[in-house]
């Protein structure tokens, strides 16, 4: 009983939406990369986050709520890399309708730098593109340059 | 769908085989018109004379033009223009692009931009393909066989990247056995390794250049070049370790060939030369015959 509340009052830190995304779980730094990388700093939809949450997984962790927008798989799955852990509560009409867990795609296009400065990706114009090789650690294997950038070399464009 | 040959690893191994049947059929008659009326694009954003002479040896040998150019001071690279557009413009223009770029990873790109196929002619340390098919075909010319070998890999097999093609594209091979020579700061990547292990191919990894390499087959030879040291002492120390001789070759097994990408500097002693177990000059004239036979197979000429 006593649990349950103190799961109700952290809830309410973040207001309740109708119809929309949760996405919870995020680790609270890298909140802002997350909103980037799903665009969610262009559109229009209603938005709300709470950052530096306690939470036992992760230290500090962040939420967002979007009113009215469902993700594609595809779409969600680009924050894998920043955000293994983040769990999507899908709601209708105020309440969970699906939940979901992102998963790290076979191929990331885009998002991710070349950890290589002599690959071409680094000295023109061109939209990255990499092989997942390992998921944990994550390892990226550079469709270009051939070479492997590893978890802990990961910057995000 | 164009055929373009970018690394090592875009070939099958019945790509290779044809690759080898095609070089020996231009070895014994090197002169086919097969690139009568085509124009080639031979684009050297990086010089390299030894690896532009054997190209366009290569396209004139088979009857083709040549438009482009051997160093990047006079190509329009330095005046700004994207490696895009260049691709682009030189795409309309010629039937086939050879192209060698310091960055790693430009020819995967020209081969996305390019309407015609390209050949990568060495993309900083990244591959040379090329260079492995002509080491393929020097194997096969002096052991016989591409089965059941021993290759020795002798100096820096750390950044040389014609030893991981050639690893690579020998380990498609039945039963190939691997022996790694280098200074403990050269080392062959982990990735490689990994690479055979997938395959249960054996090898093994010796700090010592000594009477081992009587077991070899091949004894492939690379260059320890100053500048992939950071500790200029630890240089020093092994520039004059890794350096084959002719009495070293004295136990060696009689058919034992010695090959190198060249140009050398001090790794092979001049006297092994004189050797009928030297092989790295008649390796790089395999070198036309090959890239003949590899835009005959990406043109689809023969
Ligand atoms: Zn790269």
């Amino acid at each position: 009983m006593e649990k349950n509340d103190a799961k109700k009052k952290l809830k309410l830190k973040v207001s309740a939406i109708k119809d929309g995304t949760v996405i919870d779980h995020i680790p609270a730094k890298s909140l802002f990369e997350v909103i980037s990388i799903l665009g969610l700093d262009t559109i229009k939809n209603q938005i709300t986050f709470g950052t530096n949450l306690e939470s036992s997984k992760l230290g500090a962790k962040a939420i967002i709520k979007v009113s009215d927008k469902f993700f594609e798989n595809d779409e969600i799955n680009k924050i894998a890399l920043i955000a293994p852990h983040a769990k999507l509560n899908i709601i209708r009409d105020y309440e969970v309708a699906e939940k979901k867990i992102v998963e790290i795609p076979e191929k990331i296009t885009g998002i991710v730098k070349c950890f290589n400065p002599k690959c071409i990706t680094n000295n023109e114009k061109i939209t990255t593109s990499f092989k997942v090789i390992n998921t944990s650690p994550v390892a990226l294997k550079c469709k270009y340059c051939e070479k492997i950038t590893a978890e802990n070399q990961i910057k995000m464009l | 769908m164009k055929k373009d040959l970018i690394s090592i690893t875009d070939f099958s191994k019945e790509e290779y085989l044809r690759i080898m049947e095609l070089a020996a059929d231009f070895e014994a008659n090197p002169n086919q018109e097969l690139l009568k009326g085509k124009v080639v694009a031979s684009l050297f954003f990086e010089p390299s004379t030894r690896t532009r002479l054997s190209f366009e040896t290569a396209i004139n040998r088979l009857g083709g033009r040549i438009v482009g150019f051997a160093d990047p001071d006079s190509s329009s690279a330095t005046k700004g223009e994207t490696l895009h557009d260049t691709i682009k413009m030189v795409s309309n223009y010629a039937d086939l692009i050879v192209m060698r770029h310091p960055l790693e990873g430009a020819a995967r790109y020209a081969a996305e931009v390019s309407s015609v196929p390209i050949i990568n002619a060495g993309d900083g340390a990244n591959q040379h393909p090329t260079q492995t098919l002509l080491d393929m075909y020097s194997i096969l010319k002096t052991q016989g066989t591409l089965d059941n070998l021993n290759l020795f890999m002798v100096g820096d097999l750390k950044f040389g990247r014609t030893v991981h093609s050639l690893l690579q594209a020998m380990s498609e091979f039945e039963n190939p056995i691997f022996n790694f020579i280098a200074p403990e700061s050269l080392q062959m990547p982990r990735g490689y390794k990994h690479h055979l292990e997938e395959r249960g191919i054996r090898y093994f990894e010796h700090e010592e250049f000594t009477d081992i390499i009587s077991e070899a087959d091949i004894i492939y030879m690379t260059r320890v070049q100053k500048e992939r040291f950071s500790d200029p002492i630890e240089y020093e120390k092994v520039k004059d370790v890794y350096i084959l001789n002719k009495a070293m070759l004295e136990n060696t097994k009689p058919n034992v060939r010695v090959l190198h990408p060249l140009p050398r500097v001090n790794e092979i002693a001049t006297d092994v030369d004189s050797s009928e177990k030297a092989y790295y000059f008649e390796q790089a004239l395999n070198g036309v015959f090959t890239r003949e036979a590899i835009i005959s197979h990406v043109m689809n000429l023969k």
